[in-house]
């Protein structure tokens, strides 16, 4: 392999022996070029305001049409599957997985203790498994809201769409923050159950934030599902193949939005989800517009499961009487546990050997997997859409440098 | 679905030459893995994606595993010529006897890096179907065929195990450093990866940042003057 012409290639020291290439329909396309003067390469970012945190993509431009473009990562990377395997405990991780998808630690704890109780093959009791649905999906319904604010945000509409979202968001995280101590941080969930109850008080208040999400939701849509802006700018823009989007291991609504009918809480039933009465939206073309709506979809599919499980949240303990807690040390063995995370599949990967902390430590973060696509929906569009684009696919960095 | 056992006799029915043998698994997630043999894995992989009732559509997770040199302990049972004093007629004598002894034996196991794919289906609904793979040792020989042009999931995923790893994925088609920058050496997900001394002055010196500041000043002697050799 020769040296890549991109800005961080780096030459592999091995020529490799002559292998199949990527079949005509999974690669990304080449958009012809007029010929004529030269490609202007831009990089956007890892400070520009459209990528959510450090995120770079190198671009190269034929006037306003985007005809290469390569992501470049790691500006947020801390090493974290490193930390983990050298915690010196299983529980230590807990609160590191907060800081993945800080949007969603609630959904993060989940995918870590499941895996955990998967290698271990440790039950969680009823209530902790009502408490922690309850909990996945005011994550969810916050997460999505946030993410179409941000989305109309680089649309041009600065401050207003996210204000509303965060307005209602706050009141999760309020009760996020009377539940765990922290807004954001949650540190909730432990193997077998859930760090502390909730009160009646508290599940009153869930009530209360949940009867008024419904409202919240019509309220976004009224501004936003109608208007002749975000459809002239969403509309065939950033399409995804559904054919492409299986084999690019893309997950969540981005996947859905391509019309796949996969999501991970219908087809592995994990925790609780079967006694749920809930539908799967499914977009029909895969643009950006479908990406958004699926959202708004999903939120109200939420607010259903979560008006289900408030209603009939049994009593009895939170944690697992029997887990064990001290001297912690699994079977040498491993697991894969993964969950209907906000953003897409969100995998844990253990490997033990009997030790008190993971000899392999894994995590499936769906923010990078989606990534693998961003150049395929971006060519040929104009240097405008690729902002949008990228907002569509709902990425956090610190899930995707980890 | 089938169990590994099913599938396994179905991937040697489909590629003959393969070799696959089934990775036991002891935690009660019951989740056995495949190994899967690098001359024939990419042939292997595609049967399984391609085939009708396997329906392996969706490359879920990449990663890979360091497994250090191994000192292994046996414990064997050898026969041995013992001498040993017998009586005999002419008084006692000194004769040889084969006797069983146990005897502890070391050896070292090499260590070799290995990449985990966790596969599922989302035509049929079901999964996951792990397989891996083993490079030859973890020094020169870690090539490994890339799975990417059958799943591109496998495209970042892969390029991350090569940065953090070292293991390298013939015919991918952008084999680049994806988490750390261009020009960083070593591979830090290795066992054996050491810290580079980056030591720093700090105000509230306390006992971990103690220890490495005397670690660090025994390796650099002199920092304050030059070094011996610095002016040749």
């Amino acid at each position: 392999m020769s040296e890549t012409a991109t800005n961080s290639g780096m030459a592999v020291e091995k020529a490799p022996a002559i292998e199949p290439q990527l079949e005509s329909w999974n690669r990304p396309p080449v958009i012809p070029t007029d010929g004529e003067g030269e490609l202007l390469e831009v990089s956007m970012g890892p400070h520009h305001p459209s990528t959510h945190g450090v995120f770079r993509m190198d671009v190269a431009l034929d006037g306003e049409k985007v005809v290469k473009l390569k992501p470049v990562f790691g500006y947020l990377h801390r090493n974290h599957e490193q930390i983990a395997e050298s915690m010196g405990s299983y529980i230590g991780m807990m609160p590191y997985t907060d800081r993945l998808d800080y949007f969603c630690s609630m959904t993060n704890n989940w995918a870590y203790a499941l895996a955990v109780e998967k290698l271990v093959g440790q039950a969680v009791p009823e209530r902790a498994e009502y408490i922690r649905v309850i909990l996945a999906e005011l994550t969810r319904v916050q997460n999505h809201a946030s993410a179409i604010g941000f989305l109309i945000q680089e649309m041009g509409a600065s401050g207003t769409p996210l204000m509303y979202a965060f307005k209602m968001r706050e009141k999760i995280l309020d009760l996020f923050e009377s539940l765990s101590g922290s807004r954001m941080m949650c540190n909730y969930m432990r193997f077998g159950g859930c760090r502390v109850d909730t009160s009646a008080a508290w599940l009153d208040a869930a009530r209360t934030v949940v009867a008024g999400l419904p409202t919240f939701v019509d309220e976004y849509e009224a501004l936003l599902t109608g208007n002749e802006i975000l459809m002239a700018r969403c509309q065939g823009v950033g399409v995804l193949r559904p054919e492409l989007a299986v084999n690019a291991g893309i997950s969540g609504p981005m996947l859905r939005a391509s019309g796949v009918n996969y999501d991970i809480r219908k087809v592995d039933r994990y925790g609780i989800y079967d006694r749920f009465k809930f539908r799967v939206p499914l977009g029909d073309h895969g643009d950006i517009y479908d990406r958004y709506m699926v959202r708004v979809l999903e939120m109200r599919e939420s607010i259903g499961i979560l008006e289900q499980a408030l209603k009939e949240v049994p009593g009895g303990p939170v944690m697992d009487p029997k887990a064990k807690i001290r001297g912690f040390k699994p079977k040498p063995g491993e697991a894969y546990g993964r969950i209907e995370a906000p953003k897409g599949e969100l995998g844990f990967y253990l490997i033990s050997t009997g030790g008190v902390e993971p000899y392999r430590y894994r995590v499936r973060p769906p923010s990078l997997i989606n990534l693998t696509v961003l150049e395929d929906m971006c060519l040929g569009h104009n240097v405008a859409d690729v902002v949008l684009i990228f907002g569509s696919v709902d990425i956090v960095l610190g899930e995707v440098d980890r | 679905m089938k169990t590994v056992e099913e599938i396994k006799v179905a991937i040697e029915a489909a590629v003959p030459d393969a070799s696959v043998s089934v990775i036991p698994n002891g935690s009660p997630s019951g989740q056995q893995s495949l190994l899967l043999d690098a001359e024939h894995a990419f042939a292997v992989a595609r049967f399984l994606r391609d085939d009708e009732e396997l329906a392996l559509d969706y490359l879920s997770n990449v990663t890979g595993v360091d497994w250090l040199d191994k000192e292994v302990t046996e414990k064997v049972k050898v026969t041995k010529q013992v001498p040993k004093e017998m009586d005999a007629p002419e008084g006692k004598q000194i004769q040889m006897v084969e006797e069983t002894v146990e005897e502890t034996r070391k050896h070292v196991q090499p260590g070799y890096l290995e990449a985990v794919y966790h596969l599922f289906s989302v035509k049929k609904k079901h999964g996951p179907v792990v397989i891996r793979m083993r490079t030859k040792n973890r020094t020169d020989d870690v090539d490994l065929p890339s799975l990417t042009p059958l799943w591109r999931a496998a495209e970042f995923q892969e390029r991350e195990v090569f940065d953090l790893y070292g293991i390298v994925f013939r015919g991918h088609p952008d084999l680049r450093r994806i988490l750390m920058w261009d020009g960083f050496k070593d591979h830090p997900m290795r066992k054996d990866y050491v810290e580079p001394d980056d030591f720093e002055y700090e105000p509230t010196a306390h006992d971990k940042v103690l220890d490495r500041h005397k670690q660090h000043m025994a390796k650099t002697p002199g920092e304050e003057q030059p070094a011996a050799g610095a002016t040749a």
